[in-house]
């Protein structure tokens, strides 16, 4: 009884603050209302015995890449959304929903066959979550595993070279040169007159 | 207990979300912020049916889909700060040209 008060306060919270994510206007507010969204999202975790995976959709999700996005958000200053085809909200709301009703039949019709593996409640909680995940992790996974560090490095490697790229050529005093350029004219009194070279 | 169609039609109502989300929304950031939505509704749904199953797998496949998304993450803002900085635009209709 008490897991199903908590799941529906986790979803009804979950569902709320991701409609509010994707509908509010202001970026900056949607960012904040998709870190309730992970927190909570969280909670479900723990709900399914999943503390260590919790843990790091806290650190993870609400902690490395929504602080990116609210970095990125905050450096833009981003104005007013326009839009060019008339109609797209509805039509994007229509085939969500339509998207929702099959996947919903498509629940409520299957049925899950009943080959259980060992990994129960019991053993999880002999040997702890995180062990559990580790073993599997080195053992059965071990090439997976390094594809994903791989991923990480290329990743790393890919954003470094794309944010970095175009830094040396901006030229840089740019700002000061007509300022520079009119300053015998303003000393003589002639105002602004015949722009000199350098004048742009 | 909370039964398995609860926990996929919550995952299931999120991904809708995020997909109405890439759909309507305009700014490129928030088109990348909607696909982290669907995202988290993938890993719900993984986390489940691992618990539901009794296998660690599921709990595992969410490690590398986290690490996939940080790796989306990076370059995908990356990307976004590379072409403000080159055509100055943001909303993804303005984005129409190959060659800037």
């Amino acid at each position: 009884m008490t897991a199903q008060i908590l799941f529906f306060y986790f979803a009804g919270v979950i569902i709320a603050s991701a409609a509010v994510a994707v509908a509010s206007p202001n970026l900056v507010y949607s960012a904040l209302s998709l870190l309730i969204t992970f927190i909570h999202i969280a909670g479900i975790y723990i709900l399914l015995n999943a503390e260590f995976i919790a843990a790091v959709q806290i650190i993870v999700y609400a902690g490395a890449i929504l602080v990116l996005y609210l970095f990125v958000l905050m450096l833009f200053n981003p104005k007013q959304e326009r839009r060019y085809l008339h109609g797209q909200r509805v039509v994007g709301l229509f085939l969500g929903v339509v998207l929702l009703a099959l996947m919903l039949f498509a629940t409520f019709r299957s049925e899950v066959l009943e080959a259980k593996g060992n990994f129960t409640v019991a053993s999880t909680r002999v040997i702890g979550h995180t062990q559990a995940i580790g073993e599997a992790l080195l053992t059965d996974f071990v090439f997976p595993f390094e594809i994903a560090s791989f991923i990480l490095l290329v990743a790393m490697l890919g954003a470094i070279v794309l944010a970095g790229r175009g830094q040396k050529r901006r030229p840089t005093p740019s700002a000061h040169m007509p300022r520079q350029a009119m300053a015998p004219q303003a000393r003589a009194g002639e105002g602004v007159g015949t722009p000199t070279v350098g004048v742009r | 207990m909370v039964p398995l169609e609860w926990y996929l039609s919550l995952s299931f109502a999120l991904f809708a979300i995020g997909v109405v989300g890439v759909l309507s929304r305009r700014n490129i950031v928030m088109v990348l912020l909607s696909i982290e939505l669907m995202l988290n509704s993938v890993n719900l749904t993984f986390v489940s049916y691992s618990y539901y199953l009794q296998s660690i797998n599921g709990q595992v496949i969410v490690f590398f889909v986290l690490t996939m998304a940080a790796a989306e993450v990076a370059l995908g803002l990356a990307l976004v700060i590379a072409l403000y900085r080159v055509r100055g635009v943001l909303n993804v209709d303005e984005i129409n040209l190959l060659k800037g």
